[in-house]
């Protein structure tokens, strides 16, 4: 017979992250060659800043000599940082260049480098084993920078544990109940939706509310587009979660019956949510988030119409996050229970689960 | 990653051992808890010296994937305190006291071109970078060097695993290293500036590796090393310090430190690595009858050849050549 998993092991309440994966640490313009930046990602402190030519470092954010934080430094020469205690200076593979009290450099003075990779308007730093880190693993976010596309985004810092944004992003219907006055609806709930592992590992959820009434978040945007637009729409939510941490969500609205289901989009508006979780603490999270559209491309009216919408959308979601981790730091004895809604998010937990073991960091199996 | 680990220890139990080359010994040893051993990192391991224990340092030669398995490979000292005699007497089914992979000599991966030089049992350092190297698809070659192809361990698999990428030295079959020719093929290359050479060897080797490197002006940081430890230009020999200061005179055995013998004789001394690295122990030179042998990286080239001060923690007083009487050497304290 099959082995099965204790069920108990992947419902844990505060999940830890894998090392061995690529993270967003920040927005591209966040992270300059004017002054190093400190930020922690995957529990671990990294000041961040650019190369003179503008490529980008990652290293430890404690100095090797008594643990001063770079991040307090300054960029000096063409790729340095320089201590700001007692001045030692470290190049961007991290190893010390100088000592300014003496004629030679330790050889052991060091401080870690991570690999870093700017991609889809993000940096993404590689907190685990540097030998395993391979740009082609970070997760296909194109929309981002495709010039079929448009919008922009945001960072959320949220106290709680990353897993906790993954499950609340896998199962929309949540929206019906905390989004109420601008994406919430009924059918949200009511509709049939299918959740698949695909081949290449990642998980899709995929939902169509048919014939329904546009909520007010949607009537606006296919009216940017058809402004004599009435009437009911289909619409659709299909989530594509990448591990450990990214979820794109293809979504829109088009006019009832014109073939959205089938294929035909050209009715309706198309949006794109992208949503990457870095794990800072064990209940605090980096997340990034951004909102594309790909009609009115040059609307920059529509640009900050949106982010401004999506960002108040998100704010409900950070104060009942913010209210769950604290209710799960308050009963400590008490356990999480499973609802059939919840096969996406059960998805990715059993995929980090497998990230964790590959680490040899498995979760422990306990029972509940 | 980061080389300021704490040392965890556990009880490791030897798995097997085999002879792999004239006075070397592979050990196979188990530990209980997992920790991947990323090229360049090594293991400490408690040993019996005296009636005491002391802690030695092997690199990992190979690790299997979960890093229970860690494989080392420990050369016999012929002046050993105990170190390796110890390591040397292991039978499987053995324990012994380890700490999980710690690391002071990382690779960074990413360089467009790398060189990796070992001497003699300096192989367990970068045998395991050569093959994160190979895995990575990098640019490298692999240099070994060794007296006698009887002391060098692991030959035939480096050959197979390496090929081409291996370029194997050998003193007694004529194909002596030639140092110089080795830095000026960096410098020659439209990658110099870019190029890392990380080696680990007898201090000799190191240390004429240094001296082109720098007398080539080939970038200071792209030249990693990690030292054994205190293996020096002359062989130990026992000679007489004394620190007038104190009048305070004693005898090093060559068995201990100048260091020691001066604590031993009672005068307090600030130290710290003990490994010739931060420089706390230094102490100057009043007069000496004999010939430093500085086995530290902290004093520069010149500090060195100006004599002025010595490591005490691990630089010792040779005999100059021909001299039979015993060599001495005053210290003075800050
Ligand atoms: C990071 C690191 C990795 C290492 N990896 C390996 C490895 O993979 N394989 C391996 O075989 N060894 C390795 N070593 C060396 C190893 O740790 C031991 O030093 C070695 O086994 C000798 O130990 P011992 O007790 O037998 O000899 P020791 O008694 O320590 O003698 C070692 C050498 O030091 C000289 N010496 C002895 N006493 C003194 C003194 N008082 N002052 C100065 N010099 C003295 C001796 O002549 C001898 O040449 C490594 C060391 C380090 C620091
Ligand atoms: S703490 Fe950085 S130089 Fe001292
Ligand atoms: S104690 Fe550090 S150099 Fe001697
Ligand atoms: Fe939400």
């Amino acid at each position: 017979m099959t082995e099965l998993m204790p069920s108990g092991k992947v419902t844990a309440k505060i999940f830890p992250h894998p090392l061995n994966a690529w993270y967003a640490a920040a927005w591209d313009h966040e992270v300059t060659s004017k002054a190093p930046m400190a930020r922690t990602i995957a529990g671990k402190p990294m000041a961040l800043y650019r190369t003179r030519d503008g490529r980008p470092v990652a290293l430890a954010d404690a100095c090797w000599h008594r643990l001063a934080p770079l991040s307090m430094g300054k960029l000096v020469g063409n790729d340095e940082v320089q201590c700001p205690y007692h001045g030692l200076r470290y190049n961007s593979a991290g190893r010390c260049t100088a000592m300014p009290a003496q004629e030679t450099v330790n050889p052991s003075a060091m401080v870690p480098s991570y690999p870093v990779v700017e991609r889809y308007r993000y940096l993404w730093v590689w907190p685990g084993d540097i030998t395993m880190a391979d740009p082609d693993l970070i997760p296909d976010m194109h929309q981002m920078v495709d010039p079929g596309w448009a919008g922009d985004g945001l960072t959320i810092e949220a106290p709680c544990n990353y897993q906790l944004i993954l499950d609340n992003l896998m199962d929309l219907t949540h929206e019906e109940f905390v989004h109420g006055s601008s994406i919430g609806q009924e059918e949200l709930s009511e509709s049939e939706f299918r959740t698949r592992l695909e081949d290449d590992g990642s998980v899709t959820v995929e939902r169509w509310m048919l014939d329904v009434e546009p909520p007010p978040f949607w009537r606006k945007n296919i009216r940017d587009r058809f402004p004599d637009f009435e009437g009911r729409v289909d619409r659709w939510q299909i989530i594509h979660y990448y591990a450990p941490s990214t979820i794109c969500i293809d979504v829109g609205v088009a006019r009832a019956g014109t073939g959205a289901p089938e294929g035909d989009r050209s009715q309706g508006v198309n949006g794109y949510v992208m949503n990457t979780i870095t794990p800072e603490t064990d209940r605090t999270s980096h997340y990034f988030w951004a909102f594309m559209r790909n009609y009115r491309l040059d609307s920059q009216l529509i640009t900050t119409q949106l982010r401004e919408g999506v960002k108040g959308v998100f704010a409900e979601d950070e104060a009942m996050l913010a209210a769950q981790q604290a209710a799960i730091d308050a009963n400590p004895g008490h356990e999480f229970y499973s609802l059939n809604i919840d096969a996406g998010g059960m998805w990715v937990r059993r995929i980090l689960d497998r990230m964790l073991q590959a680490e040899g960091r498995a979760l422990a199996g306990s029972a509940r | 990653m980061t080389s300021s680990a704490q040392p965890d220890w556990c009880t490791g139990r030897v798995l097997a051992t085999t002879p792999v080359a004239r006075d070397v010994q592979r050990i196979t040893i188990e530990r209980p808890a997992r920790g991947r051993a990323a090229p360049g990192s090594h293991l400490d391991v408690r040993v019996p010296v005296g009636d005491s224990t002391d802690v030695r340092s092997y690199s990992i030669v190979e690790s299997d994937d979960e890093g229970l398995l860690l494989t080392i490979s420990v050369l016999r000292v012929p002046q050993s305190r105990g170190g390796s005699t110890f390591m040397h007497s292991l039978v499987p089914g053995d324990a012994l006291q380890v700490t999980q992979p710690l690391q002071n000599f990382p690779l960074r991966m990413g360089a467009p071109r790398y060189l990796l030089l070992a001497g003699g049992i300096g192989i367990t350092a970068v045998a395991g970078m050569a093959r994160a190297l190979r895995g990575a698809g990098a640019d490298y070659t692999l240099v070994y060097v060794g007296r006698s192809r009887d002391r060098m361990a692991y030959v035939d698999e480096l050959a197979q695993l390496h090929g081409e990428r291996l370029v194997l030295r050998v003193d007694d079959e004529g194909t002596p290293l030639d140092v110089a020719q080795l830095v000026r093929s960096v410098d020659a290359h439209p990658l110099r500036g870019a190029t890392e050479l990380y080696m680990c060897g007898p201090i000799r080797l190191m240390d004429a590796v240094r001296r082109e490197w720098e007398a080539a002006a080939l970038p200071p940081v792209n030249l990693r090393y990690e030292t054994f430890g205190s293996s020096g230009w002359f062989q130990p020999v026992e000679f007489v310090v004394s620190v007038p200061q104190r009048q305070v005179q004693t005898t090093v055995r060559t068995d201990e430190t100048v260091l020691e013998a001066l604590i031993r004789a009672g005068v307090d001394l600030m130290y710290d690595c003990r490994k010739g690295e931060c420089g706390l122990c230094l102490l100057d030179v009043d007069a000496v009858d004999g010939v430093l042998d500085h086995r530290d990286v902290f004093l520069s080239a010149a500090q060195k050849n100006c004599g002025r001060s010595l490591s005490t923690c691990v630089s010792r007083v040779a005999a100059p050549e021909g001299s039979s009487t015993r060599p001495w050497v005053s210290l003075m304290l800050p």
